[in-house]
């Protein structure tokens, strides 16, 4: 009875949804007001203006080329832009925002999302809807002293307030932490590609994730810092509502703190009704139309996408589709491969070298590939000595290694690559010598057969165990042989 | 003797230029004015650099540089306009030692013109209110009778202005806010078109009703000072794309050829003083050619309450911003508790008028209330904006009083608030459907002035300029 009670809740469907913000980091300006939106390693209060402290009497204005990010995006995600776009406020006192109010867009109350719909597909081919995607500002950032609850005092760094910020909505598609993470780290792929966000800057894209359990309470997970903390904080969820449901106790609905530190959630605050956030619509902003020659023109400039790019790579360039994928979806590694390709024309072992040296060499320790001396310009080069010089392939992955882990710069490495052809030169030599001097037999036959050559061919393939090249071989024993007949 | 003050600004611009008299001796006499007068009290703060200000533009134009069209004019600034560098309260305890980092947009352009900021205006605290007497530094009374207000929420400037304290002025209207006051001090006063002037740096009160507007002396000046303040901001998206303005009429500029009346705005509630002068303003402009004819419009019964929905629920928004943390009021205790420290200070810090409107706008916000009040009072505006649509395609004017009574006793209103909200029944249409409405004096009524309005479609500002000259001229030659 009780085995077939675990079985049951091992099955219980799982349903994940996830809430993203996602700094556009790489507009010049803060959404509304003229302030850079860099306003990391700033002194604390030093990248603001009246606008987005929110001084009396001052107004926002639109930065257009926000509007330009956020399209990109969602069109890349095929999200269906408003026509009008209108912004609300939604009115909360809280210390981080210098208005009392956050200027947001809003789908009820006369107001319409940025863009609704929507979809982004995981490697498994399983496609996560996008409910919709919101521009708004980003409030300022608050300090603590250790902890949010015994803190003596909060120190407020207005820098980041009104840094424009994009709000990704998913349904509640994902059915465990894993694919909430994979989603995570191909929204992130995608929005470098589109080179509006830098996701790994501190705090530039955050998320909130939401979780039932066979179709029962939604709980709120917030404070997520980071895509595997998601998929932490998410598998502990799961366990401690799968522990309430087999005790029969009722699922709460709330919002959770995901507690890093301790690795659980704890209660924030029960939420029996959504808090009064008072929206109504922003009279400073005027509406804005989004037309149709705008949308063609974004759609022009936007880069190959990622599954787009994939197929590419395995129709036009030979790469298996395990390559093509991790290539794809990685903004970094594709930069490294397609700029490497600039400078030969050797994509499948540029493609094998990077999935399977580099980015192993990078997993296995934590690091990204800036943290790497390694270019494309270098990547090409090796690659391109490594065929002229026939070095063998386990040198070549030695060296390749000893280049990426730094033990040698790179050159190093093209010394040893043309050492190496030299070892390996002398090496075919003296195989090529000795058979001709245990062969006089044949070599006498020679004179009067010049197909007896093969004979030779083979002797010399079968000691060196198929690893020189043949043609290279048989005109360096021709080249021997006519020379002790003549 | 006339004195300097008394002037118009156009008549002391003319002796400026003329070298017959100094722009600093001009400020040294509107200085005294002001001190001998102080207990108008239409100004929270002066301009302490005005002197040296004024003799800047004194040697400008001794050296013979070329000098902007406000040279030498002393504005008085309504105290929810930010001017650098000078205090800028709101008449509210909260702001009272605010010194804003940045001028307004009209500040920056009347600098540009060369005009000089005199002082900053008496008001209702956040321009809440009708009478000036909502005032964190007490009420601003009427020049012509000190038992009466000056009107409001620009009672500062319009008490200036008729006071002789100042030759031009700067108000704001939300619902009546310039035009009021020039009603009870008896000067001119403009509303303009919503989006013709830039609000960047008007401290809100409610967003999408208010507009800065001109107060003057006559209507040369009004038009000159409009003039110069209008056109497109890039720092206020609700500005129209316009560029330089010149409402001059040196010649004689096109006049309204058929007028409205509203029956809603006319019939009842008015004062019989303000009845009759209103009605020998009728006959002044039949005697201009002008045909006049008389319309019902129902959906204005509900324009008081569409109104203050609207501008309620705005404030309590904008308002939020006033914590005491980065600003303005501050205190030294509480800090540990956020909730606590801002409801501290913002019982303190707030007056009770400002305070009823944040509560109910807070109200009117709430879920469940949001529909019933402020989408349904949305859904009004657009219907009083599409019937004045509709009547400005038949009429070039809709005129009715300013305000049903002449001035107010003080605390005669100010006491009961739905009284107050009452008295604004001419003049917030205007605002609700964002078009241009003057002011103009048309007589008088128990010795206090009666103020005409005059209401046009959308950037009819022109329009509205050049029958209000004309009806003067009409006016003048009648009483000689
Ligand atoms: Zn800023």
């Amino acid at each position: 009875m009780r085995e077939l009670e675990v079985k049951t809740l091992s099955d219980m469907s799982i349903k994940i949804g996830l809430e993203v913000h996602c700094q556009l980091t790489k507009l010049k300006s803060k959404l509304f007001c003229p302030c850079s939106s860099d306003y990391r390693d700033k002194e604390p209060n030093t990248n603001i203006c009246p606008i987005c402290m929110g001084l009396p009497g001052t107004l926002p204005t639109l930065n257009k080329e926000a509007l330009f990010y956020a399209l990109k995006v969602c069109l890349a995600l095929n999200s269906e832009p408003n026509k009008r776009i209108l912004f609300f406020r939604k009115n909360y006192y809280y210390p981080d925002l210098p208005k009392n109010f956050q200027i947001t867009q809003y789908d009820r109350g006369g107001g319409v999302p940025f863009s609704s719909g929507g979809v982004l597909k995981l490697s498994s081919g399983k496609e996560i809807r996008i409910r919709r995607m919101n521009l708004e500002e980003d409030p300022a950032k608050i300090f603590y002293e250790g902890s949010i609850t015994s803190s003596r005092y909060s120190l407020i760094d207005y820098n980041r307030a009104g840094i424009a910020l994009l709000e990704i909505v998913t349904e509640p598609d994902m059915s465990n932490p894993k694919e909430a993470r994979e989603f995570l780290e191909r929204l992130k792929g995608l929005l470098e590609h589109l080179e509006v966000s830098e996701p790994d800057l501190e705090g530039a894209m955050r998320c909130d994730a939401n979780i039932s359990l066979m179709d029962g309470t939604r709980v709120e997970i917030k404070n997520i810092s980071s895509f595997k903390e998601v998929e932490k904080a998410l598998n502990f969820e799961i366990a401690r509502q799968k522990a309430l449901i087999s005790k029969g106790i009722k699922v709460k609905r709330e919002t959770r703190h995901w507690d890093e530190a301790r690795r659980i959630t704890v209660s924030l605050r029960e939420k029996e009704e959504e808090e009064d956030y008072r929206y109504f619509p922003e009279p400073d902003l005027v509406p804005i139309a989004i037309n149709e020659e705008m949308v063609k023109q974004i759609i022009l400039t936007l880069p190959e996408l990622p599954e787009k790019r994939e197929k590419r790579y395995v129709k036009e360039l030979g790469l298996s589709e395990t390559l093509a994928k991790v290539i794809a979806y990685d903004r970094d590694l594709m930069k490294l491969f397609e700029d490497s390709l600039k400078y030969c024309n050797l994509p499948k072992k540029i493609g094998s070298w990077i999935v399977n040296d580099i980015l192993a060499y990078l997993n296995r320790k934590n690091l990204t590939l800036k943290d790497l001396n390694l270019d494309a310009n270098k990547l090409a080069k090796l690659a391109e000595y490594s065929e002229e010089y026939k070095v063998s392939d386990k040198k070549l992955k030695e060296l390749l290694n000893e280049l990426i882990s730094g033990k040698k710069n790179f050159l190093e490495v093209l010394k040893t690559l043309k050492k190496e052809e030299l070892v390996q030169k002398d090496e075919v030599l003296r195989i090529v010598d000795s058979v001709i001097k245990s062969n006089s037999k044949a070599l006498e036959d020679y004179r009067k057969n010049k197909k007896v050559l093969d004979y030779f061919m083979g002797k010399v393939m079968e000691i060196s165990k198929g690893k020189i090249d043949a043609k290279e071989v048989r005109n360096l024993l021709k080249e021997k042989i006519e020379e002790i007949i003549k | 003797m006339k004195k300097l003050y008394h002037l118009p600004y156009h008549e002391l611009r003319r002796k400026i230029f003329d070298k017959e008299i100094k722009v600093k001796d001009y400020a040294q006499e509107i200085l005294e004015r002001i001190k001998e007068r102080k207990d108008i009290n239409a100004f929270i703060t002066i301009n302490e650099g005005i002197l040296e200000e004024a003799n800047l533009i004194d040697n400008k134009i001794k050296e013979g540089e070329k000098v902007g069209r406000l040279a030498g004019a002393l504005i008085a600034i309504k105290d929810n306009i930010c001017t650098k560098g000078i205090r800028t309260t709101c008449a509210s305890k909260m702001l009272s030692n605010y010194i804003p980092p940045y001028d307004a947009t009209v500040i920056e352009r009347i600098k540009i013109e060369d005009a000089l900021i005199l002082g900053k205006t008496n008001m209702d605290e956040f321009a809440m209110g009708s009478t000036t007497e909502l005032s964190y530094f007490g009420p601003t009374k009427n020049p012509l009778d000190k038992e009466r207000v000056a009107g409001g929420s620009s009672g500062g400037s319009g008490a200036a202005v008729a006071d002789h304290q100042a030759p031009l002025a700067l108000g704001a209207d939300t619902g009546g806010s310039v035009r009021c006051p020039a009603s009870f001090c008896g000067i001119f006063g403009l509303k303009p078109t919503y989006g013709l002037v830039s609000r960047y740096g008007l401290i809100s009160y409610a967003n999408s009703l208010e507009q800065i507007g001109p107060m003057a002396k006559s209507l040369k000046d009004l038009s000159l000072l409009l003039s110069c303040i209008s056109g497109k901001d890039e720092r206020d998206s609700t500005t129209l794309p316009l560029k330089d303005f010149n409402f001059s009429f040196e010649k004689k500029g096109k006049i309204a050829k058929r007028v409205a009346i509203i029956k809603e705005l006319v019939e009842e509630g008015l004062q019989r003083g303000v009845r009759e002068r209103f009605y020998s303003a009728l006959e002044i402009l039949k005697d201009m050619g002008i045909k006049i004819s008389e319309l019902s419009l129902k959906i204005l019964e509900y324009a008081i309450p569409c109104y203050y929905i609207i501008a309620m629920a705005e404030a309590s928004s904008n308002l939020a911003r006033y914590d005491g943390l980065r600003y303005g009021l501050k205190l030294k205790e509480g800090m540990e508790n956020f909730s606590l420290y801002i409801s501290k200070i913002r019982g303190e810090g707030f007056g009770d008028e400002v305070k009823r409107r944040i509560i109910l706008g807070t109200f009117i916000l709430s879920a469940g209330y949001y529909e019933q009040f402020y989408i349904k009072a949305q859904a009004i505006r657009k219907i009083i904006r599409k019937e004045f649509d509709r009547i400005f395609k038949e009429y070039d004017l809709i005129i009715s009083p300013t305000m049903p009574s002449i001035a107010y006793k003080l605390g005669e209103k100010s006491k009961d608030p739905l009284e107050m909200y009452l008295g604004d029944i001419e003049t917030v249409s205007a605002n609700l459907a964002g078009i241009p409405a003057l002011s103009l004096p048309c007589g008088y009524s128990s010795n206090m002035p009666v103020g005409l309005q005059l209401m046009g479609k959308p950037l009819s500002e022109g329009l509205l300029l050049s029958t209000a000259q004309e009806f003067e001229r009409i006016r003048g030659e009648n009483f000689e």
